[in-house]
């Protein structure tokens, strides 16, 4: 079983020092995730969620601990190392969205393949309207972030990290900003992935949405507080089938 | 390959920041186009005074009186610190080197005749003055030998002095008085222009130094004594030569210093040029401080975006771009928008100095040097400051990057 954990975690910290103060923001996680598994992050507000999922994302460097990716360490990596790595195996959706501004939907979606090989060799655009096709944007694709609503923007933001098909999905709060119809819809796309063999990490408040996760952490103050499976786990889709339709 | 993809991105972060683009390019268009055309006017003004030495005759050797160096006038035993017509015999008569030669005898004289009356400087010269000075008649002829040697009373009138007199038409064959002895016109001298000093060189009349050695005597002194060579090579040898025949007529002990001068042409040239040279100082200054201006400008907006670009850097990143694709990006950006600020620089550069030519009428030279001066210049504080920013921020990890305010 332990070559099939994706993403291994051991003694994780990372201490954020701005002047004289200096914040444990993780004081020592350790973790394993197994591939096809959808695992739930919470905790409160400053408890080191956003912290962690920078970190499993490569996006920022642990003060101290390893961190193993598909059985490689990937701390001590190098940055050129560290980019192909965000580029192609991990797709990440950050909780500010993060989408180039004055820059239409597809463009921004299409970004992480300019920046890899795949690019070169398949038809970008198209690629790139497929993702957002899936995040169920295909009317919107020349619109600027400027003129989508929060949620649209979420949407791009999944696109985005959807395009180049990674094995792993990092979200952090991605149902943050949507009203609940709309956070079911984002569910059941993650669930339908994750059902395809991605294995998904989210950061959520929400007890509903993290219910449609395979398994929940619980982070306070930098330590993992709970950390168990979801039984039983809410199905998304059904779930919106359910509701009623909109203006009908 | 993946450079092409990076020559893309670049090209659609200049399209997507019209505004950015063009205050940078503004910098860099400004930069260049005051350094080309304040150096084209310092140029210009090289040009012009380098043609009006050159009117002066080519290959030519003047003897002025003193010493050269001013401090240092010498009143030695036999130095009279004067040129005499004896100094030019002795010239004419033992010097090797030199295929020409002629006195210049300055008489003022009141002349009277045609229309009216004229105040003119009469120069008594030789027959091979208008060798020497290149200087041909438009109508009549020069005087010749013969004449000279006869010491006629014949004169060749600069254009200025017909202009005065003779405003109907051509003077040759009628009579003027110089100091009430008539002489005869026989010729008209081309039109010559202004000296680099700005001195009028057609307002002159020219008769042989015999006749105005007797007959406009008196107030009469010898400036310079000219001579020319036939070939550039020659005039090394031809000015020691001089040197020696003048030493030898001034009578000079070994130790005693030259009482006279003797310059070439590109002596006379830097002479000329010195003045000058305090001016394109001063323009070059000028479009020194123009360039550092537009360098300043560029170097703000760049900076400016930073923030903007910072973030902009951490999302790319963030997504998989590696440091070294958003230096390329980067890079891209700032070559192009210096080339094309550049080249529109270049541009309002000429169009700049052929305006000033119009309104002022000083002349402008624009060199290729002085393009790729201007454009070395401004493309560097472009690319540099385009570039600066996208280094600083492709060493962050994204995520600070990405926090950047
Ligand atoms: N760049 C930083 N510099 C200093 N301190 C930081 C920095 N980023 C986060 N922190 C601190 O680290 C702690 C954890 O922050 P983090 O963003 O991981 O929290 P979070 O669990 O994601 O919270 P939220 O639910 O509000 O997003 C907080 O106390 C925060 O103040
Ligand atoms: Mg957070």
């Amino acid at each position: 079983m332990a070559h099939e954990a994706v993403i291994r975690i051991e003694g994780l910290t990372r201490t954020y020092t701005t002047g004289s103060t200096a914040v444990q923001a993780l004081r020592g996680v350790d973790l394993q995730v197994m591939r096809g598994e959808m695992l739930a992050i919470m905790g409160a507000s400053g408890s080191g969620k956003s912290t962690l999922m920078n970190l499993l994302g490569c996006l920022d460097s642990p003060t101290s601990g390893n961190y193993w990716l598909d059985g490689v360490r990937v701390d001590g990596l190098g940055r050129n190392q560290l980019a192909e790595i965000r580029n192609t195996r991990i797709g990440f959706v950050f909780q500010g969205f993060n989408l180039l501004s004055r820059t239409s939907a597809l463009d921004n979606v299409e970004l992480p393949l300019l920046y890899s090989h795949r690019g070169l060799k398949v038809d970008r655009r198209q690629v790139a309207l497929e993702a957002l096709r899936s995040v169920g944007l295909a009317d919107r694709v020349d619109h600027e972030p400027s003129e989508l609503s929060g949620g649209q923007q979420q949407r791009v933001a999944i696109a985005r990290a959807l395009v180049m098909q990674p094995a792993i999905l990092l979200a952090d709060e991605p149902t943050g900003n949507l009203d609940s119809r709309t956070s079911l819809e984002v569910m059941a796309l993650f669930q339908d992935l994750n059902a395809k063999g991605v294995t998904i990490l989210l950061v959520t408040h929400e007890h509903d949405i993290a219910e449609c996760a395979t398994r929940v952490v619980e982070l306070r103050d930098g330590h993992i507080l709970r950390d168990e499976p979801v039984t039983p786990r809410r199905d998304a889709a059904r779930q919106l089938a359910l509701l009623p339709e909109i203006g009908a | 390959m993946k450079t092409l993809l990076l020559v893309r991105i670049a090209v659609r972060s200049i399209l997507k920041n019209k505004m950015r683009t063009l205050l940078t390019m503004l910098g860099i268009i400004i930069g260049v186009a005051a350094v080309i055309v304040m150096v084209a006017v310092g140029q210009g003004a090289r040009l012009q005074i380098q043609q009006r030495i050159d009117k002066l005759g080519s290959n030519l050797v003047v003897v002025t009186p003193g010493a050269s160096r001013s401090g240092g006038v010498n009143m030695g035993a036999g130095s009279s610190n004067r040129l005499t017509l004896d100094d030019y015999e002795a010239l004419k008569r033992e010097s090797m080197w030199l295929s020409s030669i002629s006195p210049m005898i300055v008489a003022p004289a009141h002349v009277v005749g045609g229309s009216g009356n004229w105040r003119v400087a009469v120069m008594g010269v030789s027959t091979d003055y208008s060798r020497i000075r290149s200087w041909n008649v438009s109508s009549g002829r020069h005087f010749d030998e013969t004449e000279e040697r006869a010491m006629r009373k014949v004169a060749v009138l600069g254009q200025t002095v017909v202009d005065n007199l003779f405003p109907e038409g051509d003077p040759v064959g009628q009579t003027i008085q110089l100091r009430d002895v008539p002489f005869e016109i026989v010729g008209v001298l081309e039109r010559k222009g202004q000296t680099a000093e700005g001195r009028d060189m057609d307002d002159v009349i020219l008769a042989p130094w015999t006749t105005v050695r007797t007959r406009l005597a008196g107030r009469m002194y010898i400036p310079q004594i000219l001579g020319s060579t036939d070939s550039k090579a020659d005039i090394p040898a031809a000015q020691q030569e001089m040197k020696a025949i003048l030493r030898e007529s001034h009578g000079l002990a070994s130790y005693d210093e030259d009482d006279f001068t003797l310059k070439n042409q590109s002596e006379l040239a830097e002479t000329a040029q010195g003045a000058t040279e305090v001016m394109t100082m001063l323009l070059a200054a000028i479009a020194g401080i123009s360039l550092l201006v537009g360098g300043i400008g560029i170097m703000n907006i760049m900076l400016v975006s930073v923030t903007e670009r910072t973030r902009e850097i951490g999302i790319r990143m963030a997504i998989g771009a590696r440091g070294r694709d958003v230096m390329v990006q980067f890079l891209i950006e700032s070559i192009v928008m210096s080339l094309i600020g550049g080249a529109l620089g270049v541009a309002a550069g000429f169009g700049g100095a052929a305006l000033l030519e119009k309104l002022s009428g000083w002349g402008t030279v624009i060199t290729p040097q002085l393009v790729a001066l201007a454009l070395g210049f401004s493309a560097t504080v472009g690319i540099f400051f385009g570039f600066y920013p996208a280094r600083k921020a492709a060493a962050l990890d994204p995520i600070q990057a990405l926090r950047h305010e």
